[in-house]
């Protein structure tokens, strides 16, 4: 006999309908209901958006550039203001005290116009000018590089015009171009430094944001909360395991850099080795920021993913950081990667020390000492 | 320092608009057991969670152990073992880690002394290196009170430890609970059994997040004012729903093959119930129950009992 129970459409199309339809209706409500990944499937197309589409552009313009004149003629003037007008360069002024400009990162190029250069111009000898680019990014640079002959010598042709009739075939400048760090333009030595730090990154936000909600997810919250711990306690004792995990990481990668990579490291080990410890506490204290807010560990996940992307995009690991608008480059200052890269580039191919991006570290510890006390002060100890 | 263990006034906690417990005050001696009923929703486990600092008050106070509720719990804490209705400890530890570890946050000397004792008592020696999801409901459950019990704590919060436990386990387990309290320890438990109820010094009962009465289980059946017959033959139970129509009637159940009838005046009751009397159907007198008086109370209070499980 029949089944009554199960109405008259237990088979066929339009059964299927009706199931289809009762499954569909469920997810929409659960869709809703889950405000994380709901907010997830909206906000993050427009993220991206407006990161890829505004935020990253790989022909960067406006990089900082110390000039060296060496003499003051209306021929360096006149490549000066070629220079600035180009939009590739603008120039900057630097103390000597603040040690070289290319490795604090104050500076992309330094451009030299030597003592005699003027002189040289006129009797049509082909004097040189030095530009010496830090290199690191060879993305970053090569543009600016690339059109810095043209831009100065179709600037001088005009002054030039009236000293002399004869054409010239060649040049009138020779333009000396020393990429400095990375001379061969190894794109791996600007990458693999950085991975470190997006390692870094996604491992540690994720672990401990995991690691917090993982506890009120299986119920055993309660129970830890109803012994006898502070919430500065459980947040060290939680955070310290994974630091350990971030050691060892970058004993993995930097061996792997310089093994298989290849990659010089040409700076000082103390600076790194502070740079990836206050670099590993502040992402693990944001993900212990994270697991205050994120109820379940997919939620956990979808945070440091929201986290992650901009991180990537936007501290000069995947695109040039001078290359984005001045907006961009103000978010990425917030983010500790941004800062780390600065750090682990500068160490391992600028020969950089302590005192060259010691305020790089400091910006890496006020974004940690910032994460522990929101951390702190949203971890609840009751169940409120 | 106070004779009570929970001293505790006005207590009253809103989930946004929610109110889950409205008004509640507890003055438990030190060295009972005392124990914790209502329905489901009854405020039971948002009370316990208030005494033992896991929730903040919405309103009221009070003392538990002589330490403020509001603003010392940390201190009641470490002289409290809270076990959790469902089983919270880390099942991917192994049992003597489980306890190793509550042993380390209470800062117990002699770590490996205590745990190995602890699991010799619990008769889990051989299995301490299990892991403490693999245990069953009943074992878990001894896990959690060997372990909230370690520190020697001066009072137990246990909120139904023995739900989906099976008979013999649940009745070692309050063995285990009158052996402490023999030794000063004080315990509120909260329950669902009568039968766990009825072991109690003293009855807490709660619904809809108010106190409706408390005191022994006789004080209590006393308080309730009932009497209770039962009319017991074959055909007895169809005539359930016309017995609950009768005019003197206010509970009656199914109890086996008999009818339970709870009624307000004992000669009311007897003459609506003799016209059910037969050859095969008898009607006596029994003792009113304490699952009677509660729901009497239940109705008294302005309760529909079917609304709450």
């Amino acid at each position: 006999m029949r089944d009554l129970t199960k109405g008259n459409m237990g088979n066929g199309m339009l059964g299927a309908l009706h199931r289809i339809s009762g499954i569909f209706i469920k997810e929409l409500i659960q869709m809703r209901r889950d405000k994380i990944t709901f907010a997830m499937m909206l906000v993050l197309p427009v993220m991206q958006l407006i990161l890829f589409g505004f935020a990253i552009n790989m022909d960067p313009k406006h990089l900082p550039t110390k000039l060296q004149l060496e003499e003051n003629t209306r021929f360096t003037r006149t490549i000066v203001a070629a220079m600035q007008n180009s939009g590739y360069f603008d120039f900057i002024t630097t103390d000597e005290s603040d040690g070289d400009p290319l490795v604090t990162g104050k500076a992309a190029f330094i451009v030299t116009i030597p003592v005699g250069f003027s002189k040289a111009l006129i009797n049509n000898q082909q004097p040189q000018i030095l530009i010496e680019a830090d290199a690191t990014d060879p993305a970053a640079a090569s543009n600016a590089i690339g059109n810095a002959s043209t831009i100065i010598n179709q600037a001088l042709a005009h002054d030039l015009q009236r000293l002399n009739s004869q054409s010239s075939l060649k040049p009138a400048v020779d333009v000396v171009v020393h990429r400095a760090y990375n001379p061969e333009a190894i794109t791996q030595y600007n990458i693999v430094p950085g991975l470190l730090g997006v390692i870094l990154t996604m491992t540690s936000v994720m672990i401990t944001a995991i690691a917090m909600t993982r506890e009120a997810e299986r119920g055993t919250m309660e129970n830890l909360l109803s012994l006898p711990a502070k919430p500065v306690e459980v947040m060290l004792g939680k955070i310290f395991p994974y630091s350990i995990v971030g050691v060892v990481q970058t004993f993995v990668v930097l061996l792997a850099a310089y093994f298989l990579f290849e990659v010089p490291f040409t700076g000082s080990v103390l600076l790194l080795a502070i740079g990836v410890t206050v670099f590993v506490l502040a992402n693990l204290a944001l993900g212990f920021t994270f697991s205050t807010i994120a109820r379940t560990q997919m939620e956990a996940l979808q945070l440091t993913f929201f986290f992650f992307l901009p991180s990537i995009l936007l501290s000069g690991f995947m695109f040039p950081f001078r290359g984005m608008p001045q907006w961009a480059q103000y978010i990425g200052e917030l983010l500790p990667l941004t800062h780390f890269l600065r750090i682990v580039r500068g160490v391992m191919l600028k020969a950089a020390q302590i005192p060259d991006l010691v305020n790089e570290v400091y910006a890496i510890g006020a974004f940690m000492l910032f994460m522990c006390v929101v951390a702190i002060l949203r971890y609840r100890t009751t169940l409120d | 320092m106070s004779d009570y263990a929970i001293d505790v006034s006005g207590l009253v906690k809103r989930f946004d608009n929610k109110v889950a417990v409205n008004g509640v005050d507890i003055k438990m001696p030190k060295g009972q057991v005392w124990g914790f009923l209502g329905p489901n929703g009854s405020g039971k486990t948002t009370t316990i969670r208030m005494i033992c600092g896991l929730l903040q008050p919405s309103e009221g106070k009070g003392q538990c152990l002589g330490f403020d509720i509001l603003k010392q719990s940390a201190q009641i804490k470490n002289l409290t073992g809270y076990m959790t209705q469902k089983f919270s400890f880390w099942g991917d530890l192994t049992i003597r880690e489980n306890l190793e570890f509550v042993a380390r946050l209470y800062q117990l000397k002699n770590i490996k002394q205590i745990v190995d004792n602890t699991l010799a008592n619990l008769g889990l020696t051989h299995r301490q290196h299990q892991l403490a999801g693999a245990l069953s409901g009943g074992w878990k459950q001894r896990l959690a009170l060997a372990a909230v019990t370690m520190s020697n704590p001066k009072l137990l919060l246990l909120d139904e430890p023995t739900a989906g436990v099976d008979p013999q386990a649940r009745r070692d387990f309050w063995d285990e609970i009158h052996k402490l309290s023999a030794q000063g320890l004080t315990v509120l438990v909260s329950t669902h059994y009568m039968d766990e109820a009825e072991r109690c010094d003293q009855i807490v009962y709660l619904a809809n997040g108010e106190l409706i009465t408390q005191g022994s289980v006789d004080e209590i059946i006393k308080q309730a004012d009932i009497v209770a017959f039962q009319l017991k033959g074959h055909g007895i139970r169809e005539q359930l729903q016309s017995i609950k129509q009768e005019e003197g009637v206010s509970s009656a159940a199914y109890f086996g093959a008999a009818v339970h009838v709870c009624g307000k005046n004992a000669d009311e009751l007897k003459d609506c119930l003799h016209k059910y009397q037969s050859d095969d159907i008898s009607l006596t007198q029994v003792d009113v129950n304490l699952e009677d008086a509660f729901i009497q109370m239940m109705a008294n209070a302005g309760f529909d009992q079917r609304q709450h499980g």
